[in-house]
């Protein structure tokens, strides 16, 4: 009602009035309400309409689900903060060493052609092959516990870095080449002071991609074989027709994906506020 | 153009009075592309004398960029000799600073960090040159400036900002490639004008290529004009106008004459575009 009354409020002799406080932060106000709507529909199939609760449970038996789970202890291994754990620690890992190895080889790739060029259908080769397909083979190479899960996180999360990290190299301005080779400037210089931070932008939207995903290979990986995780909880819950703790669970993933995606985009923020702005001047 | 001729010869520097910075013989360059070879440079014989303002004029493509990255040791030449300062040249030296076409500020660095670039490119003590830096951003106005972005500066500014990069490298020879090519005209002026008033205070030898007449007539000691494909030296003009200069010198005869002189060199030579 109030921000009705702001909005509709006239203003003849100023043009220039502020936006509405729903123009300047939807965020704050109507996706809020967007959340609200979905959750009152889904409460209207479920509680009102009826729909069987193994299809769909009512959201006040999920989030009853969720609260038990978060209740305990973390070290309580029926409590979600253990197996959230974890997850979180074999996506962590794999995503480290995956996007490291994929930022590291992109940059040998591009700066040496001749690699970039031999390995080139290699990389695509094995890039197209569904990496949730190795997953089983995991566990025959390193059975039930955290190696396996880190090791598919660390292959899906690589592909994605590397590939930005190539686009990345291509891009840096070969007027930024030229200016450091006309100073003299050494091989280690040129590439932590030109081309390293030339590629940040690229390099942070493949581990934005990365960040997400890490989350899904770290639950391939527990689906497949494993004796915690929150991937090992959907099996069992699946198994157990819990289907208010599984949807607790999922959404428990949801949101642990969103806060890796929102941890890689802070320090993106951090280290390349230039990146955004820059573009419209770099040009001139 | 004969009254010209006539005040020129005589007061040509030779090597006698002025040291030679530059002298250049036979200079060429090809390259090799998929679709053949291409000569950019053919045969270029010339003296830059310590402490001159040469320009480069001639039409897109008759190789003056190509020119300027050979002396700055950014690329190999083909054939031919070039010595800076009694030494044959052979890549990027410290005597040589380079202002590009584009400022190419590093986006990620304040515009003091920028300036102070080179130095740390070239392993200088950093606390020597931080006074001097800070100095430089004075001399092209932008004290206020140094802990701003190159985002928050315009087109003109940013070049200022390359400008005081490369005095800051204390160079004997500052090559500039078309540093104002991209600004508007009234900016492009002033420029001109600051260029001049720099210039006049370090007395580097410049060496300063660009595609319009009047520039290189208004900034310039000598004028080399240029022939297209493959790049040859038409002529070499002295500017013998008096200094310092300011923008009333465009109107004068004298400065009429100098770039009619030089665009029917170069109309000779098929044209300016």
């Amino acid at each position: 009602m109030t921000v009705e009354a702001l909005d509709a409020r006239p203003s003849p002799t100023s043009p220039e009035a502020p936006p509405s406080v729903l123009r300047r932060y939807p965020q704050f106000t109507i996706s809020p309400a967007i959340l609200l709507a979905l959750l009152a529909a889904w409460w209207l199939a479920t509680d009102v309409l009826g729909a069987p609760t193994y299809v769909l449970p009512p959201p006040q038996d999920v989030m009853r689900a969720l609260l038990g789970g978060l209740s305990r202890s973390p070290w309580d291994k029926a409590s979600y903060w253990y197996h959230a754990g974890i997850t979180v620690w074999e996506a962590m890992l794999g995503f480290a060493i995956g996007s490291a190895l994929g930022a590291l080889l992109g940059l040998v790739l591009s700066h040496w052609p001749i690699l970039g060029k031999s390995w080139y259908p290699y990389i695509v080769g094995f890039q197209s092959l569904p990496k949730v397909a190795l997953a089983p083979l995991m566990v025959v190479w390193f059975g039930f516990g955290l190696e396996g899960k880190v090791f598919i996180t660390a292959i899906i999360t690589f592909f994605p870095v590397l590939v930005n990290m190539m686009a990345g190299y291509q891009a840096v301005e070969p007027e930024r080449i030229e200016l450091a080779r006309s100073c003299n400037a050494s091989e280690l210089h040129l590439f932590t002071k030109i081309i390293i931070p030339s590629c940040l932008p690229f390099l942070f939207a493949g581990l934005g991609v990365a960040s997400v995903l890490s989350v899904l290979g770290a639950v391939v990986g527990e689906f497949v074989g494993a004796s915690a995780g929150l991937g090992m909880l959907l099996m069992q819950f699946t198994q157990a027709m819990e289907i208010a703790q599984l949807f607790a669970v999922i959404l428990l993933l949801a949101v642990i994906g969103f806060l890796m995606n929102h941890i890689v985009s802070l320090i993106e923020r951090r280290h390349c506020f230039w990146a955004q702005r820059s573009n419209a001047t770099a040009r001139t | 153009m004969e009254a010209i001729r006539a005040v020129a010869a005589p007061l040509d520097p030779g090597p006698a009075q002025t040291p030679v910075l530059i002298r250049a013989h036979g200079l060429s360059k090809t390259y090799v592309t998929s679709s053949g070879e291409v000569t950019a440079l053919k045969g270029l014989d010339f003296e830059i004398y310590d402490g001159e303002f040469v320009s480069v004029v001639g039409q897109s493509g008759c190789g003056k960029s190509t020119l300027l990255k050979l002396l700055a040791g950014l690329l190999p030449f083909t054939a031919g000799s070039v010595e800076l300062n009694g030494r044959p040249l052979r890549g990027p030296t410290r005597e040589t600073a380079v202002v590009f076409q584009s400022p190419v500020l590093l986006p990620w660095r304040t515009v003091l960090d920028n300036v102070m670039l080179p130095i740390e490119f070239r392993k200088l003590p950093l606390a020597m040159y931080l006074q001097s830096a800070v100095s430089l951003l004075e001399m092209v106005g932008l004290s206020e400036f140094a802990q701003r972005y190159p985002f928050e500066l315009s087109g003109g500014m940013q070049q200022r900002v390359a400008i005081a990069r490369a005095l800051l490298q204390e160079p004997r020879l500052l090559l500039m490639d078309e540093p104002f090519g991209a600004l508007d005209a009234m900016t492009r002026d002033q420029m001109n004008l600051e260029l001049v008033r720099i210039w006049g205070r370090s007395r580097k030898t410049v060496i300063f290529i660009t595609h319009s007449i009047a520039e290189a007539v208004f900034l310039s000691d000598r004028v080399i004009a240029m022939t297209p494909r493959p790049g040859t030296i038409a002529d070499i003009i002295a500017i013998e106008l008096p200094r310092p200069r300011d923008l009333s010198v465009i109107n004068t005869d004298w400065f009429g004459r100098y770039t009619a002189r030089l665009r029917s060199l170069l109309d000779a030579q098929g044209g300016l575009l």
